[in-house]
């Protein structure tokens, strides 16, 4: 991708410390239910985080916390050193380096694969580059390049609406990719997905660890030893554990709560 | 610039678009001017501003379908961006009455009437028509920016939205009800005389301005063309479907929204200021609830999202109206409703998507960005 070209006016996001998401003492409440309980949680930058717990553990909160759709009750969340994301809307969230992959697969139906590609696209996204400006070639070569590591070629032209279960997820990943986020953050990507899409799946989220930050929220087992180094697992609202995989499955703690059922 | 306008269009569509124009600003003046009155082919005098009459609902149409049809925004208050455009001119017009009314007076009858001396001061300026036609241009898209503003940044959607301009062109009606608003109360503002020197009486302004709201027509359906055409037309259905996403992807919402919210009040005000000339009246029956309504019901009969479905859809339900306003004036709303029914229970996408369903060639969608 040939960012340069793209003059965005993006912060700058520091990242000297290493860590690219910062969650700190965050509590969420609804009507005296504590979805967030004081969670403390850190991302590393370039790493490729699991995230499992079991239902209710507040996953689902935590993202619509980072990404603005929540606000919390107390805490802080920091992108990087210096952007306080509670202080930005969830645009600027997204413009700054965040992509969402939502549960319910969330692609727009009434346009082209193609087209979905274009609006997801890092780009200028105000309104008059929106109506004045055509696609130039590196932009297309993105895309196109989009398209092949999804496996849609064939059907870009197609409205999303009619694509299959396992290829809508992977438009909406191929969204994430030509946003070029930072940090992405992926809910439950394998849903019902074939035993080889989830294979590709965990392919396609390995390679993108280095480059990008992924946090990966998913109960599939099989996909989340595939491709998890740490894991950690939210309980209550809490972090219950932390750790590498292996580790986290033997702890007892966990055992009880979650893997041993 | 001039190749992205070239393309909205396939050859046909423009071939099509052009023949229209053409056939409203040279063929009908030809039809009337040329043809003997016996003749089956010639265009009598009456027709010019019935027919620009409908060119301003259609344009209306436009307006609507660009808010509710491509954004999801249902307004049910664009009678009031179009009384806007209407009160604009109609002030003008009501201006170059001069000593003319019937107290000969240098104010408006009305303000003769109520026993006023001098003219208020929102009234100054109206004595020229470049003062009238920026008012015209620039009030309707200003007051909705500033409503759309407050409206979109609450993040008030959906019905509540619907339910709010409704409030709004009622609120408005009855304030340009009251006599000492100072717009003519209940009745408006009319008697117009004439419009840049020309007597609105003569068939020739008559025909002359049926030709310019022909010419603005088409100006803004190639404007509402282009727009949808854009990314930003993408952007904007996109936000129809799911904004969150549209949001999640780094797009600032609002500004999209405020945008085509403030393009169609504009459109709609444009059409409200070559209607009142054509019509001779502006009274604040045209602010009511259900003129408002009418106005989505044409765009829901036409085909939302298509703009072609609109102008259609204005077309044909006022062509309706007309007809059972002479022949079955009582039944004309229950019509109305009936077809309002069945339009949305057994043809969700208008009498367009009705009639594409027919066609395979519109099944398939055609690329759009090779």
């Amino acid at each position: 991708m040939n960012s340069a070209e793209v003059s965005l006016k993006d912060h700058s996001i520091d990242t000297t410390h290493g860590c690219i998401l910062y969650v700190e003492n965050v509590t969420v409440s609804f009507d005296g239910f504590k979805a967030l309980d004081d969670l403390n949680l850190y991302i590393d930058d370039g790493e490729l985080r699991c995230i499992i717990g079991p239902n209710g553990a507040g996953k689902t909160t935590m993202m619509d916390v980072i990404t603005g759709k929540t606000r919390p009750d107390e805490g802080t969340v920091f992108f990087g050193q210096n952007l306080d994301l509670l202080q930005m809307t969830e645009y600027e969230i997204a413009h700054a380096g965040i992509g969402r992959k939502f549960q319910k697969p969330t692609v727009f139906k009434n346009h082209t694969v193609y087209e979905n590609l274009e609006l997801a696209l890092h780009a200028d996204k105000d309104i008059w580059t929106s109506l004045l400006k055509r696609l130039n070639a590196d932009q297309k070569e993105t895309i196109e390049g989009a398209l092949e590591t999804i496996g849609l070629v064939e059907q870009k032209n197609i409205r999303a609406g009619l694509l299959a279960h396992g290829q809508t997820q992977w438009l909406e990943i191929g969204m994430l990719l030509v946003q070029d986020p930072r940090l992405l953050l992926i809910d439950e990507p394998v849903a019902g997905m074939t035993h080889q899409e989830t294979e590709q799946t965990a392919e396609l989220l390995s390679s993108l660890a280095g480059k990008h930050s992924v946090v990966v929220v998913e109960h599939e087992m099989d996909f989340i030893r595939s491709i998890a180094n740490r894991v950690t697992v939210l309980h209550e609202g809490r972090v219950l554990a932390e750790g590498a995989m292996e580790d986290v499955q033997n702890d007892p703690k966990v055992v009880e709560v979650y893997l041993g059922s | 610039m001039i190749k992205q306008i070239v393309s909205l269009h396939s050859f046909r569509g423009w071939l099509l678009t052009f023949g229209l124009l053409f056939a409203a600003i040279i063929l009908l003046p030809v039809l009337n001017i040329f043809i003997p009155e016996e003749s089956f082919f010639h265009i009598p005098d009456y027709m010019f501003p019935l027919l620009g009459k409908y060119l301003c609902y259609a344009m209306v149409a436009l307006a609507v379908d660009l808010i509710w049809g491509y954004t999801g925004i249902l307004s049910l208050g664009h009678g009031v961006f179009f009384s806007m455009g209407g009160y604009a001119m109609g002030m003008y017009l009501m201006r170059s009455i001069g000593k003319e009314g019937v107290y000969k007076s240098d104010l408006p009858d009305f303000m003769v009437f109520l026993d006023w001396k001098e003219l208020p001061w929102y009234w100054y300026g109206f004595d020229y028509f470049a003062f009238a036609l920026l008012v015209i241009l620039l009030l309707p898209g200003l007051f909705a920016f500033i409503f759309g503003y407050f409206a979109f940044r609450s993040r008030i959607k959906g019905v509540y939205f619907a339910i709010i301009t409704q409030a709004m062109t009622y609120a408005l009606m009855l304030l340009f009800f009251r006599n000492n608003t100072g717009f003519g109360g209940n009745n408006g503002l009319t008697d117009f005389k004439r419009i840049l020197g020309y007597a609105l009486q003569d068939p020739s302004t008559k025909m002359g301005l049926f030709m310019i709201t022909a010419l603005v027509l088409f100006l803004s359906y190639v404007l509402a063309r282009y727009i949808v055409q854009s990314k930003l037309g993408r952007i904007l259905t996109a936000i129809r479907d799911v904004e969150s996403r549209v949001m999640f992807s780094g797009y600032n919402t609002l500004h999209y929204k405020l945008f085509i919210w403030t393009v169609s009040a504009f459109l709609c005000g444009l059409a409200g200021a070559l209607y009142v000339p054509q019509v001779g009246i502006i009274n604040p029956s045209e602010m009511q609830p259900t003129n408002s309504i009418e106005m989505a019901i044409w765009v829901a009969v036409g085909g939302r999202g298509t703009l072609v479905g609109a102008l259609f859809g204005a077309g044909l339900v006022n062509v309706a109206k007309s007809w059972f306003t002479v022949a079955a004036p009582d039944y004309w709303l229950y019509f109305l409703g009936v077809l309002f029914i069945v339009v949305t229970l057994f043809f969700p996408k208008g009498f367009l998507g009705f009639f594409k369903s027919f066609s395979i060639i519109n099944k398939v969608k055609e690329p759009t960005n090779e």
